[in-house]
């Protein structure tokens, strides 16, 4: 056991809290509607120029080759320092894992600098309106097209988050109707200027345009855009899930920053009966972070999380809703006027939805943690 | 950075499971050197720290062992001097403390050596020196006693009170999420081998949201006991307030686990012909040991700047 940060990495965190000072945007609109999507663009553009946009990517692709940890500190001071949302996550925290690991040189070197730069801006093209939590449902369908060399897309996705602002998707499709379900998927990468392609953005419950129904009509895409080998696609994305579920996604940071906000708030608003949960949420954070840096000594001595990140996903999606909800009651009757903790609140309640319900989340600790038999 | 257990302190841990379960365990413990875990060489401890007292303890809340651990090992014979330590750290000499002023004493009808409070000190006594009185305890193996009245004199002070105190804490946190896990891995194997309605009742959601829900509470509990260990051993500026925090998610991750066990066994576990009500009884025991997890929200809420006026 070792808590400290070493003399690279403290200097590490000093240059990072630095820049960010110099340069973190306050009071950007929503980066779930669309202008707040084009002010957030700017900012991922601002990041990219520094070099701060994707840290633990190798340098040719923009990145700072970052270690995991010098990429923990940089989400510690990311959130501390009460930057945006990072309307590029998935693209560079779920698609950027299946690219390194499956994808191909030619494939890697065409896509991700312009990830990481904001130019190509993805979304995931999973859920459809007959496969939510059971992903392996999935039937928008691609059909071989040999004189073409490469794959025809029919069919429909949904509830794609930032789908109407983007301009890829990354997704799931099936390739072999007669396989097992979970066999004969594909994972395509698709530009959604392709012709074919129809984008229809609809409002979320927070009142966003922030998702989209994405329809494809005998959509081509080339075998270049493959990611991983034909009909593999299911362990490609499940790739990705353990990104999606672990702590790419939600690093630490994020949660000791809202716990500090909470505590804030609270001073301002002493309520003594909220008092305990409020000190549940500092608790909840600390938590996720002690956890997180025992997984991450895992990762880096080599093992790779697997259905942990399950115990991950349930956690730091449960306590921000809890943290929330106890800012809500500390705000009292001024929780109603829109605002920042109102909105985070509603936020909140799509974490133990998307990616993987919790319900599904917890039939995976079950099984593949403790060994309960499946139906 | 490095949030692992070490291989001395894995070591230890073994060692440890090699001989909980048998007879005598606590003498042989004492062989293997757990019981001098933290008292340094010269009196013939191991001198190893805080990082190694959880892997120990949490060991020993899985075993279920009836004995002071947590009151011996962590708390009081660290800070034991003399010619006693070697029959204490050999296991025959038992000890045992009172964790607050007011606390029953736990194991005060069998302890030789009894540690009390005195405000924020602790002072040593022979039994035989108190007035106490054999009280029946929810834990029956706790061998519970209520001192009648306060000694008048005597009591060797012992010295680092508040350090001593922590341990205790600590302890008492490592020793619960053992319990939990034991709990656990004693309805996982149930639940998979019990059958109704013509399948393993394990197979069904409502069962296995439930033990899921069980893991996640140890599994954020046991990290936050380990950096507590850390920030001890390394004497952190924050050391007390991740300590009740280790204590807050152990107890309530004891307690949740102990109601979901009993739970998934249905009547069976609501028997004492099954050994699972032994852990849920030991879980109800340690829960307010030390501090219960309310207590322990009050001490943070200090820390962190959210306490009353």
């Amino acid at each position: 056991m070792d808590l400290r940060w070493s003399e690279p990495e403290e200097r590490f965190r000093a240059q990072a809290r630095a820049w960010l000072s110099a340069n973190v945007p306050r009071g950007l609109p929503s980066g779930d509607t669309r202008d707040g999507f084009a002010r957030h663009l700017e900012w991922e553009r601002r990041l990219h120029e520094d070099r701060w946009a994707v840290v633990s990517w190798p340098a040719r692709y923009g990145g700072r080759d970052a270690s995991v940890w010098e990429w923990l500190i940089f989400e510690e001071e990311y959130y501390r320092a009460g930057a945006p949302q990072r309307v590029t996550q998935n693209g560079i925290f779920l698609l950027a894992p299946a690219l390194f690991e499956f994808g191909t040189a030619e494939q890697q070197d065409r896509l991700l600098p312009r990830m990481a730069a904001a130019q190509d801006l993805w979304c995931q093209g999973w859920s459809e309106p007959g496969a939510g939590s059971d992903l392996a449902a999935v039937r928008s369908a691609a059909v071989r097209d040999e004189a073409g060399g490469g794959w025809r897309l029919s069919g429909q996705k949904t509830w794609t988050t930032r789908g109407a602002f983007c301009t890829h998707l990354f997704g799931l499709f099936r390739s072999d109707p007669e396989a097992e379900r979970h066999r004969g998927l594909t994972y395509f990468l698709v530009p959604l200027d392709a012709p074919g392609v129809t984008v229809r953005g609809f409002e979320r419950l927070d009142g966003d345009e922030g998702f989209a129904e994405v329809f494809f009509d005998d959509v081509f895409v080339p075998d270049r855009d493959v990611l991983g080998e034909v009909n593999q696609g299911w362990r490609v994305a499940m790739a990705t899930t353990g990104s999606e579920r672990g702590l790419t996604l939600r690093s630490p940071g994020r949660f000791m920053a809202a716990a500090d906000r909470l505590i804030a708030l609270y001073r301002e608003r002493p309520e003594p009966s909220l008092k305990d949960r409020v000190v549940d949420s500092w608790i909840d954070a600390q938590a996720y972070r002690m956890f997180t840096l025992r997984q991450v000594t895992d990762i880096a001595d080599g093992k790779q999380p697997g259905p942990e990140a399950s115990l991950n996903k349930l956690f730091w999606s449960e306590m921000d809703v809890r943290l929330h909800e106890t800012a809500m009651d500390l705000l009292g009757p001024d929780a109603e006027p829109d605002g920042p903790w109102p909105r985070g609140f509603m936020f909140s309640l799509a974490g133990p939805i998307y990616a993987g319900t919790n319900e599904v989340q917890r039939n995976v600790v079950a099984e593949r943690l403790l060994g309960l038999p499946r139906r | 950075m490095r949030f692992a257990v070490s291989e001395e302190a894995a070591a230890l841990r073994v060692a440890a499971r090699g001989v909980l379960g048998t007879e005598g365990a606590w003498r042989k413990l004492g062989a293997v050197g757990v019981i001098g875990t933290l008292v340094c060489d010269e009196r013939g401890g191991l001198g190893l720290d805080e990082n190694a007292l959880v892997p120990v303890l949490d060991e020993i809340g899985y075993s279920g062992l009836a004995a002071p651990a947590v009151e011996t090992i962590a708390v009081a014979a660290p800070m034991l001097d003399g010619p006693l330590v070697a029959d204490v750290l050999a296991g025959e000499v038992v000890m045992t403390v009172q964790p607050r002023a007011g606390d029953p004493v736990p194991f005060g009808q069998t302890a030789h050596l009894i540690v009390l409070r005195d405000g924020d000190l602790w002072r040593l006594y022979r039994r035989d020196e108190l007035a106490l009185e054999a009280c029946a305890s929810v834990d029956g193996s706790r061998a519970l006693a209520r001192l009648i009245r306060a000694p008048e004199d005597g009591g060797l002070l012992l010295p680092e009170a508040e350090r001593a105190w922590q341990r205790g804490v600590l302890g008492t946190a490592a020793s619960l999420t053992g319990l939990a896990r034991r709990m656990l891995d004693m309805t996982v194997d149930h639940v998979k081998r019990r059958e109704q309605f013509g399948v393993p009742i394990g197979s069904f959601q409502a069962i296995k949201h439930a033990l899921a829900d069980a893991l996640l509470a140890i599994e954020f509990a046991r990290p936050m006991v380990l950096a507590a260990a850390w920030a001890q051993a390394s004497k952190a500026p924050d050391a007390a307030v991740l300590t009740s925090a280790a204590k807050v998610r152990a107890s309530d991750a004891a307690r949740l686990t102990a109601r979901t066990a009993i739970q998934c066994h249905g009547a069976m576990g609501y028997t004492t012909e099954y050994d699972l009500h032994l852990f849920a009884k030991r879980a109800w025991a340690l829960a307010p040991s030390f501090g219960g997890a309310q207590w322990h929200r009050a001490r943070i809420a200090e820390t962190i700047g959210v306490a009353d006026g």
